[in-house]
C-alpha cells in the first residue's frame, strides 16, 4: 500500500535531495526530483548520468542525495543503474543482502534521448526492475542550451539559432515515450510536476510493478527557455493545457490519458513567454507555429482514440 | 601428481571464471573472446555458478554495468577483446578513477582500420594509462594463474583497483595448450569471501559515488591514484608468494630467461616469448650469450628491478606487437626509460612484429639475433625502430 499524497501528509515526509545543491532557483528538474522522492515509500537508490543534477547534487566532500546514488558517465546511466540492480538480484539469491529496494534512474533528456538512448534500450530489452525517469528540459543545458533530439520544433538553441537563413530547429522531437512503449515494457508514462498529483501517483503505480519502467516528465528551464525563473509551473501547466504536453500512461499495452483539459488552449499560449520561441511570432516564421500547431492537434486526436475512454477529468 | 590436461586459453578462463564464482558478469561477444564467455555461460545455464550474466548491448555498456555491480557491492568480472576494449575506453577511467576491483580478461587483438580479429597488443597498450593493473601472459596457464591472483590484487584492501588479464587472441585463445588446474576449493579458499567496501547497497549506510571534482581537488586525487598504483608492488608480490604455496609455480614481476651471462638480449611479452626461448637455446648451443625478459606486470611498471635485470647486456632488441606510429612502441619506451639511469646503457632497439595476427616465425628471431650481433660487433648502423617480417 503507497502512502498518502496529502499534502499534509507529504509535508511531514522527509526531503531525500539535501537543500544546498546548486541547482538555478525556479529550476524544474529540482522540483520533478524532489516530487518523485515524496511519492516512493521503500528505500530507493538512484543513478544519474552527467548532466544538470548530477553536477549540481554531488561535488566534492558534497553530496545532497541522502540515499545511495551513483554517477559513471554521460552516456550509460541505464547501463550503470542495471549493473547495480543485478548485483542486488545476485546478493538477493545467495542470502546476503535482505531489504527491498527500489532503483531509479534521473536523467536529461540529452542523455536519454540521444547520447544515452543505446544504453536504455538495451536495459529495456533485458526486463532490469527499474524505473527510469527523464527530466526533459528540450535541450542540453548543462553544456549551454545545445539542441538535443527532445527540442522542439523551431525552437531557438545555441546550436540552432534562429537567424535570417534558419528560423531555429528545423527538426521535430523524437517521440521519446512512444519509443520507450514500443519496447512493450509494463509502464511507460508522461507526467508534468504542474499535475503533481498526477505525476506521483505514477511514480506510486510504476514502482507497484515488476520490471522497466519509463516516465517522461517535462522539466522547465528558465536559462535554456528564456523565461522568468518562477514560471517553471505556470509554463508546465500550459504545456499540458495545449496538449503540447499530455498526461497519459500506458500500462501493459493499454493507453489512458489521465488528464483532459477543459479547456484546450492553442499552442501560441505555451510558446510566447518563451524567448526561444520569440522569433516565431514574425510574420515570416508564422508557419512553423502553425505546422507545430496541425501536428499537436492530429498528436492529441490520435492519443484521445487510443485511451480517452477511460480518461479523468480534473 | 597433479593432472595435466589439454584446453585452449579461453576454456582455461572461463574455468577459473567458474571456480571464482564472481556475483555478477557483464559481457559482451567480440572474437577472439567470444567462445570464453560462451562457455560460461554454459556454467550459468547448468547452475554451476551463483553468477548473475548481464548480456547486454555493447562493450561500453558491459564495463558500465560492471562498474554499477561493482560499486553495488560484490565481485565483478568481464572480458574482452580488441575494439571492445576501445569501447570501453571511457569507463575504464572511470573504474580505476571511483577504485572497482573488476577483473576483465583482454584477449588481445587488433584494431580497425583495416579490420582484423588476430592479436597483437594494440588494444590494451591503449588503455595502459587508464589506472588498471596490467598482467600480461604467455599461455593458457599463465593466464588461468594471473586471472586466480588478479582477485586477490584487485580486492586487496589497499588496492581497490581493477585488472586487465591480457592474454594473445587466437594463438593462445583457440590453441591447445597443456597445463594445469587447481582443485576448486583450493582456488575458492586462496581468492577468499568478497569483503564489501562502501558499497552502494548498504542500503542504511548511503553513500554518494562519482563527485564532480574541478580544479580544486582533481589534481590531488589523481595523485593519490597514482600513490595506489606504487603499492602494488608489494601486494602482488605477497600474492606471488602465496600462489606459489598452492600452485608450486612461482611468478615474478617479470619472467627472466638465460639472462644472467647474457651480452644480448630480448625484450618480449606474451606469447611470441615461447617462440623465442627456443632460439635462445638454440643461439645458446652455437655459444651466442643471449637472455629474454618477458615482462608481466606491466602496470605498475617495476622500472628499477627491470634495469638492474638489464643493464649488463650489450645490445636489446625490443620487440612490441602494438605501435606507436611516429613514435617508438610501447613496450621500447618503458625499457629506454629504465634503462636511462643506469651509468652503463645497452644499445636499444625497436622492432615490430605480429601485427594482425602476422605469424612470428624462428626465423624471425634469428634475425633479431644476428642484426644484435653485428650490432655488438660494430658492423652496422643501428636502425633505432623498424618493422620486421614484412612481405616483399
Amino acid at each position: 500500500m503507497s502512502s498518502s499524497l496529502k499534502i499534509k501528509e507529504l509535508s511531514k515526509k522527509e526531503i531525500l535531495l539535501a537543500q544546498g545543491h546548486r541547482m538555478c532557483q525556479g529550476c524544474g528538474a529540482s522540483i520533478v526530483v524532489k516530487m518523485v522522492m515524496l511519492a516512493i515509500d521503500k528505500p530507493i537508490v538512484a543513478c544519474s548520468p552527467t548532466g544538470c543534477l548530477e553536477v549540481t547534487t554531488c561535488i566534492s566532500d558534497y553530496t545532497s542525495w541522502k540515499i545511495p546514488w551513483i554517477h559513471s558517465a554521460f552516456e550509460n546511466a541505464a547501463a550503470t543503474m542495471a549493473g547495480v540492480e543485478t548485483m542486488y538480484r545476485s546478493l538477493k539469491k545467495q542470502g546476503k543482502i535482505s531489504e527491498d529496494m527500489s532503483f531509479v534512474v534521473f536523467a536529461g533528456d540529452g542523455g536519454t534521448y540521444d547520447i544515452g538512448f543505446q544504453s536504455l534500450s538495451g536495459a529495456l530489452e533485458r526486463g532490469h526492475d527499474m524505473l527510469y525517469i527523464c527530466y526533459d528540459n528540450g535541450a542540453y543545458m548543462n553544456t549551454g542550451i545545445q539542441r538535443s533530439g527532445a527540442t522542439p520544433f523551431g525552437a531557438s538553441t545555441t546550436t540552432s539559432p534562429a537567424g535570417s537563413a534558419v528560423p531555429g530547429k528545423i527538426h521535430q522531437r523524437k517521440d521519446i515515450t512512444r519509443i520507450m512503449a514500443a519496447h512493450n515494457i509494463p509502464y511507460v508514462a508522461q507526467a508534468s510536476p504542474s499535475h503533481h498529483l498526477d505525476l506521483m501517483r505514477k511514480i506510486q503505480k510504476a514502482l507497484s510493478i515488476e520490471g522497466p519502467k519509463y516516465i517522461n516528465i517535462l522539466s522547465p528551464c528558465h536559462r535554456g527557455w528564456r523565461s522568468k525563473p518562477d514560471d517553471a509551473i505556470a509554463l508546465s501547466r500550459l504545456a499540458v493545457n495545449t496538449s503540447f504536453w499530455p498526461l497519459f500512461e500506458i500500462e501493459n499495452g493499454k493507453t489512458r490519458v489521465t488528464y483532459i483539459p477543459k479547456d484546450k488552449r492553442p499552442l501560441r499560449e505555451f510558446l510566447r513567454p518563451q524567448g526561444r520561441f520569440a522569433h516565431l511570432f514574425q510574420p515570416e516564421n508564422e508557419w512553423i507555429i502553425e505546422k507545430s500547431q496541425a501536428k499537436i492537434d492530429a498528436d492529441w486526436s490520435a492519443l484521445l482514440a487510443e485511451g480517452a475512454c477511460e480518461a479523468i477529468e480534473e | 601428481m597433479k593432472k595435466k590436461i589439454a584446453v585452449t586459453g579461453n576454456e582455461a578462463l572461463a574455468e577459473a571464471l567458474r571456480q571464482i564464482n564472481p556475483d555478477v558478469c557483464a559481457a559482451y561477444p567480440i572474437t577472439p573472446q567470444t567462445d570464453m564467455m560462451q562457455r560460461f555461460s554454459e556454467f550459468v545455464a547448468d547452475g554451476l555458478v551463483d553468477t548473475e550474466l548481464m548480456l547486454v548491448e555493447s562493450e561500453h555498456s558491459a564495463m558500465s554495468a560492471c562498474i554499477g555491480a561493482s560499486a553495488g557491492g560484490g565481485r565483478v568480472a568481464t572480458a574482452t577483446s580488441g575494439p571492445g576494449l576501445a569501447l570501453m575506453w571511457e569507463m575504464l577511467y572511470v573504474a580505476s578513477g571511483m577504485r572497482c576491483p573488476i577483473v576483465m580478461p583482454v584477449i588481445n587483438r587488433a584494431l580497425s582500420a583495416p579490420l582484423n580479429i588476430h592479436c597483437d597488443h594494440s588494444d590494451a597498450m591503449g588503455a595502459r594509462d587508464s589506472g588498471w593493473i596490467q598482467l600480461w601472459s604467455e599461455n593458457a596457464q599463465e593466464a588461468y594463474d594471473n586471472m586466480i591472483m588478479a582477485f586477490r590484487i584487485a580486492e586487496h584492501t589497499d588496492i581497490r583497483l581493477p585488472v586487465m588479464v591480457c592474454m594473445d587472441g587466437f594463438i593462445i585463445s583457440h590453441s591447445l595448450g597443456i597445463m594445469e588446474f587447481l582443485a576448486d576449493d583450493v582456488v575458492r579458499k586462496f581468492i577468499r569471501k568478497f569483503t564489501p567496501h562502501e558499497a552502494l547497497l548498504d542500503i542504511n549506510h548511503p553513500v554518494s559515488y562519482g563527485p564532480l571534482i574541478v580544479t580544486d581537488q582533481y589534481h590531488e586525487y589523481k595523485n593519490a591514484q597514482n600513490n595506489i598504483m606504487s603499492e602494488v608492488f608489494d601486494v602482488a608480490s605477497d600474492v606471488a608468494a602465496e600462489f606459489e604455496n598452492i600452485s608450486g609455480r612461482r611468478y615474478g614481476f617479470f619472467e627472466t630467461y638465460k639472462l644472467e651471462d647474457a651480452e644480448i638480449g630480448i625484450v618480449i611479452l606474451n606469447s611470441a616469448a615461447g617462440t623465442c626461448k627456443d632460439m635462445i637455446d638454440e643461439a645458446r648451443r652455437e655459444g651466442i650469450k643471449i637472455g629474454l625478459l618477458k615482462p608481466r606486470l606491466f602496470r605498475p611498471f617495476p622500472y628499477e628491478m627491470i634495469a638492474a635485470a638489464l643493464s649488463h647486456l650489450k645490445v636489446i632488441c625490443v620487440l612490441d606487437r602494438s605501435d606507436s606510429f611516429g613514435a617508438h612502441a610501447p613496450l621500447f619506451v618503458e625499457i629506454a626509460t629504465s634503462l636511462y639511469n643506469c651509468k652503463q646503457r645497452p644499445v636499444l632497439i625497436n622492432r615490430i612484429y605480429g601485427l594482425g595476427g602476422r605469424d612470428f616465425m624462428p626465423e624471425h628471431v634469428s634475425g633479431v639475433i644476428n642484426e644484435m650481433i653485428d650490432i655488438a660487433g660494430k658492423k652496422i648502423e643501428i636502425i633505432p625502430k623498424k618493422y620486421i617480417s614484412l612481405r616483399k
